[in-house]
Formats: C-alpha cells, sequence, structure tokens
C-alpha cells in the first residue's frame, strides 16, 4: 500500500465556482470547498449530480478556474493544465484519427519526446490488456477498451495524480468490475495518488481510501469517510454491506437535507470502527 | 504485470456492407451479353442510310462483349466478382438494348437527322477519327483544370485555417467569403480577362475562386467544431498551441475539408469548360464551341463522352484517396 506518506499533494482552501448561464442567472457549482488530496492515496468524490464533483476535478486539472479561493499541488498554484496531472474524462475522448499506440502516444508528442519511446508506448498497451489492438482505430474498440487506452493515455506523462471523471459511468457492469479491479491495480503498482468521480458507492468503498461526500447546490462537502477495509476488498463482506448502508444514507441526507432519515444508531456504532466519518 | 483483460470483444463492422442487386440472377448476365451480341448483329447485318464508318463501333461492341465474357471466367473463381458481374448485368442489358436502339433510329434508318443526332456508331467513328485533337484538347482541360483546383484548394485550406482558428481573421475574412462565396465564378470573367495576361492565367484564376470558397468555408467550420474536450484532453497531456492547431484541430477538420473539395470539384468542372468556351484557343470547352461553329455535333458529342470520362475518374480517384485518408472513420460516416 501506498499510504506512508500523509503529506497533501493538492490543496484545495476555500474554493467557489460560480457558472453563469445566458440569462444572467447564476448556479453555484462550489461553495467554500476545503480538501487535501495526500500523497499516494485513491480518493473518490461521490454526491448527486450537480454537487460540482467534476467542477472540483476540472479545478484540479486546471482545466477551470475559480472565483474564490485557491488550489495547490505541491504547495504551487494549479493555473493550467498540465503533464503533471493525468485526466481521464467520462467519454473516453479519444481522438478518433489516431490509433491506439498513437493515442496513448499523445502525451510525449506534445512534449516533444517522443522520439525512442516507442517500447515505452508497448509496455502501456500491454499493461491495459490491449495487445493486438495497436493499429485499431477508437471506432473499432469497445468502450471498455476505450477506457483502458484512455487511462493508459493519461498515465504516459507519468502524471503525480490521476484524475477520473466518472471514467466508469457508461460501461456495463461486467466491464466496469473488470476496469475497477485494473484501476486498483495500477494504483498499487505505481503508487500513483487517484481522485475518482462517480455515482457508484460500490464503486467509491471498493477502491477508495476515503469518500468525499458532496451536497449539491450549492456544491459543498458534506463529509469525509475513511474506508479502512484492507487490501482485499468483498463487496458481499458485512463491512462492506454496513460501509454501503452508512454511504447511501448519507447521499440521501446529503441529497434531501432530511434529518428524519437517520441511520439506525446501532449500526452507525458499528460502522465506526472501520468506517469512521471523519 | 497489471491485469490485462482482453474478454472485451471488438466490435466488429461489417467492411462490405454492400446490397447487392440481383447478385445471382445469371439470367440478366446471359440477356446483357445477348443484347451486346444484338447490338452487334444488327450494325452488321442491317444496310446504312448514313454514311459512316461504322467499324470502331462494331470493334468497341466487340471489346465489350468479349471483356464481359472473360470477367464471367474468371468470376467462376472468384465470388466477390460474381456478385459484381451479375449486379451490373441488368443496367448493361439495357446499355445494350439502347444502343440497338438509337442505331436503328439513326445510322439505319435516319430517323433522327444529322447533323443534331448522330448515331452511337458515329460519335465513336469520330472519337477515333480526331483522337489527337481530342487528346490534346484533353491535356490542356486538365492542366488547367488541376492547377486551378489545387491552387483553389490550397488558397481555400489557408484562409479556412485562418479563419477558424483565429479570431482576426474570422472577423475580417469570413464575411467576404460568405459575400463573394455565393457568386458563380464565371459572372468574374469579364474582369478576370481584363486583368490577366492570357486565357490560361484567367482560367486558372477563375477556377481557383470557383473551389476556395467552398473549401475555405468547410475547412474553417471543420475547426471551430472540434469538440472541446479534444482540446482538454490534449492540453492535459502537455499540448502547446501549436500541436492544438496541427494535432487536433486540423485532423478534426479532415472530414469537412474534403467535403469542400467534393464540392469545389464540381464547381470546378462547371467553371473549366465555361472559361475555355469564352476564352481559350485550346481544351475540351473550346473543343465543344469551335465543334459547334461547324455543326459538328458527333464532335460535340464526343467531347461530352470524355468529358464524362475524365470527370467520372477524376471523382473516382478523389473518392478513393478520401477513403484512404478517413479510414479512422469507417463505419461512423456512410
Amino acid at each position: 500500500m501506498n499510504k506512508q506518506i500523509e503529506q497533501a499533494l493538492i490543496e484545495v482552501r476555500g474554493v467557489s465556482r460560480i457558472y453563469y448561464d445566458t440569462t444572467g442567472k447564476q448556479t453555484e457549482a462550489l461553495q467554500n470547498v476545503d480538501l487535501e488530496i495526500r500523497n499516494g492515496e485513491l480518493i473518490s468524490l461521490i454526491g448527486p449530480s450537480g454537487c460540482g464533483k467534476t467542477t472540483l476535478l476540472r479545478l484540479i486539472a486546471g482545466l477551470d478556474l475559480p472565483q474564490s479561493g485557491s488550489l495547490l499541488m505541491e504547495n504551487k498554484p494549479i493555473d493550467k493544465p498540465g503533464h503533471d496531472r493525468g485526466y481521464v474524462f467520462q467519454q473516453a475522448a479519444l481522438f478518433p484519427w489516431r490509433t491506439v499506440e498513437e493515442n496513448i502516444a499523445t502525451g510525449l508528442q506534445a512534449r516533444n519526446i517522443y522520439k525512442g519511446k516507442k517500447s515505452r508506448i508497448k509496455e502501456y498497451i500491454d499493461m491495459i490488456g490491449l495487445t493486438g489492438f495497436e493499429k485499431a482505430y477508437p471506432h473499432e474498440i469497445s468502450g471498455g477498451m476505450a477506457q483502458r487506452v484512455a487511462i493508459a493515455r493519461a498515465l504516459i506523462n507519468d502524471p503525480k495524480v490521476l484524475l477520473l471523471d466518472e471514467p466508469l459511468g457508461a460501461l456495463d457492469a461486467f466491464t466496469r468490475v473488470d476496469l475497477q479491479n485494473t484501476i486498483r491495480q495500477i494504483w498499487k503498482e505505481t503508487g500513483i495518488t487517484i481522485a475518482l468521480v462517480t455515482h457508484d458507492v460500490d464503486e467509491a468503498i471498493y477502491l477508495s481510501d476515503r469518500i468525499v461526500i458532496m451536497t449539491a447546490r450549492p456544491g459543498k462537502i458534506n463529509e469525509i469517510i475513511n474506508v479502512n477495509l484492507g487490501d482485499e476488498r468483498d463487496r458481499n463482506d458485512d463491512k462492506f454491506i454496513i460501509l454501503r448502508r452508512l454511504v447511501l444514507e448519507k447521499l440521501h441526507l446529503a441529497g434531501s437535507h432530511l434529518s428524519s432519515r437517520l441511520v439506525d444508531p446501532l449500526e452507525l456504532t458499528e460502522v465506526r470502527g472501520f468506517g469512521e466519518a471523519i | 504485470m497489471f491485469l490485462g483483460k482482453k474478454n472485451e470483444t471488438r466490435l466488429v463492422v461489417p467492411d462490405e456492407f454492400n446490397v447487392y442487386w440481383k447478385p445471382k440472377s445469371k439470367i440478366w448476365f446471359f440477356a446483357s451479353v445477348f443484347s451486346l451480341v444484338l447490338a452487334l448483329v444488327i450494325s452488321i447485318i442491317m444496310p446504312n442510310v448514313q454514311l459512316i464508318n461504322i467499324l470502331p463501333y462494331q470493334v468497341f461492341l466487340i471489346g465489350i462483349t468479349v471483356i464481359l465474357v472473360s470477367l464471367w471466367i474468371v468470376s467462376i473463381y472468384t465470388d466477390s466478382l460474381r456478385k459484381i458481374l451479375y449486379q451490373k448485368s441488368q443496367f448493361i442489358f439495357a446499355v445494350g438494348i439502347i444502343l440497338t436502339i438509337l442505331d436503328l433510329l439513326t445510322t439505319k434508318s435516319g430517323v433522327f437527322k444529322l447533323p443534331f443526332f448522330p448515331g452511337p456508331a458515329q460519335v465513336l467513328a469520330v472519337i477515333v477519327k480526331e483522337k489527337d485533337t481530342l487528346l490534346i484538347s484533353t491535356y490542356y482541360s486538365m492542366r488547367l483544370f488541376f492547377v486551378g483546383l489545387i491552387a483553389g484548394i490550397l488558397l481555400g485550406i489557408i484562409t479556412g485555417i485562418l479563419i477558424g482558428w483565429y479570431r482576426e481573421w474570422n472577423y475580417w475574412l469570413f464575411p467576404v467569403i460568405k459575400i463573394s462565396g455565393v457568386i458563380p465564378a464565371v459572372a468574374w470573367i469579364p474582369i478576370a480577362i481584363v486583368i490577366f495576361p492570357n486565357s490560361f492565367s484567367t482560367g486558372v484564376f477563375l477556377i481557383a475562386i470557383a473551389s476556395w470558397f467552398s473549401v475555405a468555408f468547410m475547412v474553417a467550420s471543420g475547426i471551430s467544431s472540434t469538440p472541446k474536450v479534444y482540446y482538454e484532453a490534449a492540453k492535459i497531456l502537455g499540448a502547446n498551441e501549436g500541436f492544438l492547431l496541427f494535432h487536433i484541430a486540423i485532423p478534426n477538420a479532415v472530414p469537412s475539408i474534403f467535403t469542400g473539395i467534393s464540392t469545389a470539384t464540381g464547381f470546378a468542372f462547371l467553371t473549366l469548360i465555361v472559361s475555355e468556351m469564352v476564352g481559350a484557343k485550346a481544351g475540351l470547352g473550346w473543343y465543344i464551341n469551335w465543334a459547334k461553329a461547324w455543326s459538328a455535333y458527333d464532335k460535340v458529342y464526343a467531347s461530352i463522352i470524355i468529358m464524362a470520362v475524365a470527370f467520372s475518374i477524376i471523382l473516382a480517384v478523389l473518392t478513393a484517396f478520401r477513403n484512404y485518408v478517413l479510414r479512422w472513420q469507417r463505419g461512423i460516416v456512410k
């Protein structure tokens, strides 16, 4: 496991982001958000749609700028996109005119360091299990394969953090589980920091060290849950199931502001041992 | 190594989604051979009313029949060829019948009067007789056509990129393109003749103008329609502005560029012939005009046929080139 360093890689401090539509109506996508992403952890952002989880990820990527507050990566402000962060979009967003290997090579070409790195591309194609598909075009491969390519494309630059924006949202259940294992495997072997946006509670619990629960309108962080389930995770494990119920309850509270929907106090206490709310 | 799962099946898009028309109809194939033989027999046995050399026509019919039969023999071993051959059979049959009828109405009876309606035998005879003049005319036309079209396409791509990428260029140049793009290029003929020293440069100018606007317009719209997510994906991979333009925006615009080039090619054909008819001293357009002046309508038809063949070949090559370049798109479009 790669949790030895508890030092923050990314710091989000008092960040607010407001969007204006054409009529001038404003939507507060994020309101005064504070978050630390620690070196080497796998952190999930979960919440109802419109809670600003994608906005937060885009701000970290530098694809968007906040109205107020600051974002730091290794104590340096984030103000534009850069290759020290990898990003995987919800819809793979592979370049359709580039083959699988050309897509993966994009990062190296964009930085003019492609020459002599052919074997490195091969390594990443093997890693995502797409050997034999090097010359395939994006329209020739399945959605799951496309997301694998998108992940390899993001990793080729050796980023310090991998930002995953609901990368598995559009996939079928089998492919999704398959890719969850791949993500976890990559995380373990490379020790990279991963921030994952998801709306799948199981996925969040299965993959992450911490789960950030967000609320909508205005988008803010409601609670952060530590997932202390260890290395081998089983979706049908008792602890897993109780943690799932806890997160679901939190999400209900988070979404509807109904305080009557409290969790059974007994279960909550039981949960505290390994799924501690901080 | 990481978990690599290969159990996701590759989506197979059928390459040949071609729906053949009667691919198994052997009867229509024999009918097509029969119709050609019929045309030949009528040409041989019936006396001619018009005094012409019918040998080229007969050689032509024999040639087609021989090609057809030998293709059929080859197709016994090649399934795909047989399907194509049988698919075309009904059409070839109709061609044979129409040739027969035309021959009967003209060369054999004189129902259609000369010089305005020469028969197929006469048009073929004139193609053979005038082959040197026709060849040199075709050469001049093609030279003018390609110089003009390529100049227009290059100009179009450059201005299209400028308009699609830079706001300043868009502001100043796009209205110009939009307004002058609707003017048919041939409207510039009087002005072009005054400005340019000879008919060749006039023609180049007119054809370039005709093809420029549609290419520029399509390139610009192809570039500005690039999905934002491609730019974002490239930026976060470390791309600078040059990379975004040359490796994201322009590749994304390539399908539109080809649409623009197709449109431009059509305009260029038209402008080529018109500009040759007006000022030139060579070329197929000039030849038509010259033949008309002598009421040699067989020559007019001959050059029309040459144009049809030449332009079809150009379009076919363009389509093949487009399909090759856009192979990444196969299965998405079509």
